[in-house]
């Protein structure tokens, strides 16, 4: 194992964080704050409770997946896509790394943000709506093997993209309208039947239920459906990295 | 002596069909200076793309201290720098955390003192603090050679390593490409000026569609393939060359006011006085005289004209 340059990416990675605090960190801390106070403090006080949840403490779990996952795909893809567009990635190539390490250096370093990101937002969230995790371990199991399959899947599309529209695209209209329609903002069974049955098929549904689960017992599946879609993910996204570090697909020539 | 690289028969096809590379054998003594001359699109980047595990060979192999690239390219990776052709940077790094990085990714643990030393042998300590953003295009190049010395490698690929640079830069570059020659490392580099490898290189390879054409050593080769001439500005113009001088190898230049002899300074009888002495007989006069040299540019211009 080359711990070493493992680090050197990581650290890399990290250090652009710091000099973006403002778009990594604040930006999403800013914008999830305003959800809790428009639909937690304002309007959720007019709405009933579901499932005995307030609704501002219901929504936490959501849109704390809501940024944990946009912003995994994008730390990770913008991470691995930028020495593509710069050229820098002749470094990556020719240096005595593994595929292996190249991903947990941009992965590693990806979930880690996010991560922390989330764990911020948690914070900020109880200043909002009263709060409580019912089950700590299993809180932290599902942000961090989201964050872990999400920044895989964001490497992908920092692979797969060749250009800047191309990062934004999957994010901005696959992965924000997955996560609005999967239960962020209610419960599925507030859904009419053929709502309820498209939703089955919206892998995120599954990711907020079992991480909503985690704070209040509470969730529309089985927390086990919930493990199971979430390691079918990762494991999706474990097989398409190893083909691509296979194939040189859009790295080598 | 075993070579610190050995080519064997490697070819490069890329998946448009281009082939780049076509059965390239060559062998990389240590710590030599070796110049890879071509035109533009001849191969030279891609060769070097290839040893250095930027582009999959098609066939072939490639071996690296006796190790092979493939199976066994972390030893054989941690032994090569490669300084780009285009200075490809991140732009919003520091020097210093731009070489680190590049230290680190070669599986070397951190060594400020290491860092430092190299940055003071490039000029380069003053602006370890500036991101590389700020800099001019010759700092950025002196920056990619840093990075790439930063894991101490054996082995230096340069890929046109003063395009672009000016000419006390590029002085500077010669000067430290032979201090590190003389420290022990193997440096291979391709370079579009003649007069770079000329002044710098041990041997000199020419590729040409993908094809090496030649390997040499530089001053065999200069001895071998250059030619020397003897130049005679005459006093009134020439307007034949008498037929008693008709086996010389005579050129008329200059509207008739320059004679040109050529021949082979490596012959024991390069034939020069016999033909003062012609030129006596058949009073023609002359009010200068000079002799010239071709240089490698000239070689390389005749070596790659003659085989396209």
């Amino acid at each position: 194992m080359n711990r070493y340059a493992v680090a050197a990416i990581y650290k890399f990675e990290m250090a652009r964080t710091k000099r973006t605090i403002f778009q990594s960190i604040i930006s999403p801390v800013i914008s999830t704050s305003l959800y809790f106070i428009v639909f937690g403090s304002a309007i959720g006080s007019r709405i009933t409770e579901i499932g005995g949840i307030s609704y501002g403490a219901f929504i936490v779990p959501g849109l704390i997946m809501l940024s944990l996952l946009t912003q995994s795909i994008s730390n990770a893809s913008f991470g691995i896509y930028f020495p593509k567009f710069t050229g820098t990635i002749y470094e990556l190539l020719s240096a005595p790394i593994s595929s292996f390490e190249v991903l947990l250096g941009y992965v590693g370093a990806a979930a880690t943000k996010s991560i922390l990101l989330a764990l911020i937002i948690l914070a900020t969230a109880h200043f909002f709506v009263p709060l409580e995790i019912a089950h700590p371990f299993w809180m932290l199991f599902f942000l961090v093997m989201t964050a872990i399959t999400f920044s895989l899947f964001g490497f992908i599309i920092g692979i797969w993209a060749d250009n800047f529209e191309k990062l934004q695209v999957i994010p901005l209209i696959v992965i924000t309208p997955l996560v609005f329609l999967g239960g962020t903002f209610y419960s599925v069974s507030m859904l009419p039947p053929f709502w309820q049955t498209v939703t089955e098929f919206n892998p995120v549904f599954y990711l907020i239920s079992g991480f909503r689960w985690s704070f209040y017992e509470v969730s529309d599946v089985s927390l086990l459906t919930s493990f199971f879609v979430m390691s079918g993910f990762l494991t999706f996204c474990l097989l398409a990295v190893t083909w691509i570090f296979k194939s040189g697909y859009h790295i080598k020539q | 002596m075993q070579p610190i690289i050995q080519i064997t028969d490697v070819n490069k096809v890329y998946a448009t069909g281009f082939k780049a590379l076509n059965n390239i054998n060559l062998s990389i003594k240590t710590a030599e200076i070796f110049a890879l001359l071509g035109p533009n699109g001849a191969g030279k980047t891609t060769l070097i793309s290839t040893i250095c595990g930027i582009v999959d060979a098609t066939s072939g192999k490639i071996t690296v201290e006796g190790k092979d690239i493939v199976s066994d390219y972390r030893h054989t990776r941690a032994l090569i720098g490669l300084v780009p052709q285009e200075l490809t940077t991140d732009a919003f790094e520091t020097v210093w955390a731009t070489v680190s990085f590049s230290r680190g990714l070669f599986g070397k643990k951190p060594n400020p003192a290491f860092i430092e030393k190299t940055l003071k042998s490039l000029s380069l300590w003053d602006k370890k603090d500036n991101k590389m953003i700020e800099l001019s295009g010759g700092m950025k190049r002196r920056v990619m050679i840093a990075k790439a010395l930063s894991h101490e490698p054996k082995i230096l690929f340069l890929d046109e390593p003063t395009a672009g640079v000016d000419v006390e830069l590029r002085k500077d570059m010669w000067e430290l490409v032979r201090q590190l020659r003389n420290d022990g490392v193997t440096i291979i580099l391709t370079t579009h000026y003649i007069e770079e490898a000329e002044e710098i290189a041990d041997r000199i390879g020419v590729i040409k569609n993908g094809q090496l054409i030649l390997v040499e050593d530089k001053i065999t080769l200069m001895n071998q393939l250059g030619k020397k001439q003897l130049i005679l500005d005459l006093k009134e113009p020439l307007t034949e060359i008498p037929s008693t001088m008709a086996d010389f190898n005579l050129q008329i230049n200059n509207d008739g006011l320059q004679l040109v002899y050529s021949y082979d300074k490596t012959e024991e009888h390069t034939g020069i006085s016999t033909l003062l002495q012609h030129l006596s007989t058949a009073s023609i006069g002359f009010k200068d005289i000079k002799t010239d040299q071709s240089s490698l540019e000239d070689i390389f211009v005749s070596l790659v004209k003659e085989t396209s």
